[in-house]
This record gives C-alpha cells, structure tokens and sequence, in this order.
C-alpha cells in the first residue's frame, strides 16, 4: 500500500451526484460591462468571489456559444456550491443561470438594465448572503478517487518536463484510469508532431477521426494567418535545453496521457458523459486550457512545468510538479510537488507518481495549493475570433 | 558505477543525460522506472537535458526516444555522441530545424 491511498478523503457532493473539492460561492458576469457590479456584490459579501471577464458583448455564432458554455461550464462545476449571475439585459443572464441550474444547485441571476448598478448590488448581495450562509453549512462528506475529475496542461516545458514531471502525470493518470476517473488532455496545436500517437491510442476510429479533424482545423487557422508552427518549433529555448525535433518536443507533450486509451474526444468546455481520458480541443495557452477544463467539469488540474509557469484558476485548484532543480531553487513558492529527485536518481516514476498523488490527497481534503495561496485567479475565456 | 542517463523505454537509441556529463565519463544508464540498461562511456560534452547515443546508427537511421522515431541521423554517429540539431533531423518536416535557425 502505498502512502496516498491510506488518506481519506474528503469533499463536497453535489445535487446532480458531481463531488468537487472546493465549495466556492461565486458572482459571475455575463459581459464585460456588469463586472462593476459583480465586483460590488463581492466586495459585500464575505467567501463570495466574483468571477469577472472582458467579453459577453456582440459576439455570435461558435465565439458567442463559446463564452456562454465557458460561463455556464464554470457555474455546473461542483467546486461551485451556489451562483449568483448579473448580466446587462434579462433574456442572457436567464440562459445562463437555467444552464447552470440544470445541476440542481442555488442559482440565481440579476439583470442590470432597469436597476442600474445600485439597486442591481442590493438585491444580488442578499441572494449572495443566503447562499454563503447555505454554502457554509454544507459539510464535507467522505468521497473516493474516482469521483475526482482530473485535467492537465504543461507549461514553460523544457527537457525536464518530457522526462520527469510530463511522465509522472501520465503514471498517475494510468492509476487513476485504473481506479474510474474521469480525466482530460488537449492542447491541439501543442501536439503537433505526435498526432499519430494519439490517434493511435483512441478507443475507435470515430474518435481518432474526430481528434484529427480539429487538429487540421487548428492547423488550417494557423496557415489561414500565414504563420507556420513548423518553423518555430522547437524554439530556441527549447534547443537549448536539448530538445532536437519538434517529434521530440512534442513526444514529451503526450507524455502526461501515459499509457491511456483516449475515450472520448471533446469540444472546448463540454463535459465528458463517462469515465476515462478525454481530449478537449484546446488552445494551448495556459490560462485559457485550465479554463476551458474548468467548464468542462474537472475539480483538479496537474500542471507539470520546466522553467516555471505560475498559473493559477480561481475555481480550479492547479498542483503544479517540475523536476528542473534551477526552478525548484528560484521559484520553490510556485512548485507543489518537487520531482527534481528523479533527476538525481533518488527515486522513479512510479515513486513519483506516489509524491504526486499524496499532494493531491492533501488538495482534495482542502489544502490550499501554491497557486490558490498566491492569488492566481486567472480566469480566461477562449476567443475563437473577433465581434461584430 | 555512477547513474547519469534517463532511458524513456530500455529499446531507445538515445538517452537523456540527468546531469551534465563530461566527454570521457563512463556512467549508467536506467529507465524510468529506474531498471538499469547499460554502461555508456560518453565520448563528448552532454549538458543536462540533452542526449546522448546509445548504439551506433548509420545516416539515415530513425532514431529512437519514447519508444517512437523522434528524427533521423542526419550523418553517422558513434555510441556514447552527443545527439542534437547537427546531427539529428525531424522526419516530419524535415526543414524544421534549419528554418528556425535561419530566423
């Protein structure tokens, strides 16, 4: 037995059979310009936390569905107990609270235009205090593994992080297929190069052909903006550090999907409707894929890093691992889970994976991660183009 | 002996060197999982990160690194070379390399 399967654990259980690990009161904004009042009821209300955006506002078509599916993804996420939405105009606030609602939480939306900011506050901030005061009461309950969602994204890689920390996601992601969960990867242009191994590892022919087919479309964005990835990958960073080919760079990429079969293949923000690994389609900007996991219901994240990404998501607690020991040195206040062990051949990937998952365990129970403890609440909405 | 090199998979072409290696050290070689593979005397400088041969390949040769071709030798190398952008090309596209230089 190892260490992190003897700790219990413990979360809360939501209506719709969900479990999250966190139990935040959130103020969400429909559009860019009700952040002032979502800031005010926030402000009021003591564990409220307002979750504020620039867009909402004369976007159409898959941009507008987007946004509103990032919104509503985040509000059905069970480390979301209760919701208070504000919009500018009646008619959006109201879908997007019955796209939350569906969940079974309290949910509740405020529309500006009538009210004006002021009045707009005051009611918002008494619907906030009920559900902080409903909130607070809720008790954890014991919960198990595979009850845990659990997504990844790497950031600021260099050759550490396709040889430890990006390997050491991918044994823990093998356990926790294992064990039932339910599990997320993407980054659809960051794979370039190790497609066929993707598609190699999915279920069946309808899911590799659908992976495919966003991976071409992304490429064929790219080329539309007359910009190649292939020349600039890898970049010079990268070769600095060791890395050769962008097969290569990309080859350390999937490492984090381990030995998975792909189950599922997933629009940005949809929720998977079964257990096993899923691939999102992804932008690979950090802030931006966590986000987009966020929506699509994962309570955790694993963030494996090189040279030190300092990503965080205010709902979304991130855990982030690098086995560079230069990192470890210079940003110790950003690194959960330190792997540069591995490097010094203290111990392997399957020790590593240990370390990792009694990190989670502790993160599951409540321990706040490096990220949380440092404020990194970025919560960024993927733009597929621009507004009318 | 002293362990220095990673191996993703035990078949690799190359390993990756866990530490900075200096040409003529002999240190061993094990995979993640930590079995060990076999002594590699390194012929050259291998900065941390970087990788190194573990078998001589004739040009042309997929090399081999997480069990899949990761480029091929764009010119022979010797058992125990460093394996980087001067000798080692993407088979994807195969200008990949030398374009970013150009930049």
């Amino acid at each position: 037995m190892t260490t992190y399967s003897n700790i219990p654990l413990t979360g809360y259980r939501r209506d719709n059979g969900r479990v999250g690990i966190r139990n935040h009161v959130i103020i969400l904004s429909v559009d860019d310009i009700s952040n002032a009042a979502v800031e005010g009821v926030a402000s009021l209300i003591r564990g409220t936390r307002a979750i504020t955006h620039p867009y909402g506002r004369l976007q159409f078509g898959d941009d507008l569905h987007l946004t509103f599916n990032t919104l509503i993804g985040a509000g059905r996420n069970p480390n979301v107990a209760a919701v208070v939405v504000i919009g500018i105009e009646p008619n959006w606030t109201d879908y997007i609270v019955k796209g939350i609602a569906e969940t079974g939480k309290p949910v509740a939306g405020f529309s500006i235009e009538r009210h004006g900011d002021l009045k707009t506050i005051e009611m918002a901030a008494r619907k906030a205090k009920e559900f902080i005061q409903y909130a607070t009461e809720l008790p954890r309950v014991p919960v198990e593994w595979k009850e845990i969602w659990v997504s990844t994204k790497c950031g600021e890689s260099d050759t550490t992080s396709g040889l430890a920390a990006n390997p050491t996601v991918g044994r823990v992601f093998e356990r926790l297929e294992k064990t039932g969960n339910t599990l997320f990867f993407g980054e659809t242009t960051e794979v370039t190069g190790a497609e066929d191994k993707i598609m190699e590892n999915c279920a069946t022919p309808e899911i590799a052909a659908q992976f495919k087919a966003a991976f071409d479309d992304y490429q064929a964005l790219v080329e539309s903006q007359g910009v190649s990835l292939l020349g600039t990958q890898p970049t010079e960073g990268n070769i600095r550090g060791g890395l050769s080919t962008i097969e290569e760079k990309a080859l350390g990429n999937v490492e984090k999907m381990g030995r998975c079969q792909v189950v599922g293949f997933l629009k940005p923000a949809e929720e998977p409707k079964k257990p096993g690994l899923h691939f999102m389609d992804s932008s690979s900007a950090a802030a931006e894929m966590v986000t987009l996991c966020l929506a699509g219901g994962a309570v955790l994240h694993l963030f494996p890093t090189g040279q030190g990404n300092v990503i965080g998501n205010p709902l979304l607690p991130v855990i982030k691992l690098s086995a560079n020991p230069l990192t470890i040195e210079t940003m110790s206040e950003h690194i959960d889970v330190d792997l540069s062990g591995m490097l010094r051949f203290d111990f392997n990937l399957d020790g590593a994976a240990d370390r990792t998952l009694e990190v989670m365990a502790h993160t599951i129970n409540g321990r706040l991660t490096n990220a949380e403890a440092l404020r990194h609440d970025e919560f960024v909405i993927t733009k597929l183009y621009r507004s009318a | 002996m002293k362990k220095g090199i990673l191996l993703h998979e035990s078949s690799d072409d190359v390993g990756v060197a866990a530490m900075d290696i200096k040409a003529g050290e002999e240190v061993q070689a094990v995979t993640l999982e930590g079995a060990p593979v076999a002594p590699v005397k390194v012929i050259e400088d291998v900065p941390l990160g970087h990788k190194v041969a573990m078998c001589d390949m004739p040009q042309g040769h997929h090399v081999q690194e997480y069990g899949r071709a990761i480029g091929y030798a764009s010119q022979a190398i010797e058992f125990g070379a460093h394996v980087h952008i001067h000798n080692i090309k993407s088979l994807r596209w195969a200008a990949s390399s030398a374009n970013l230089l150009e930049k």
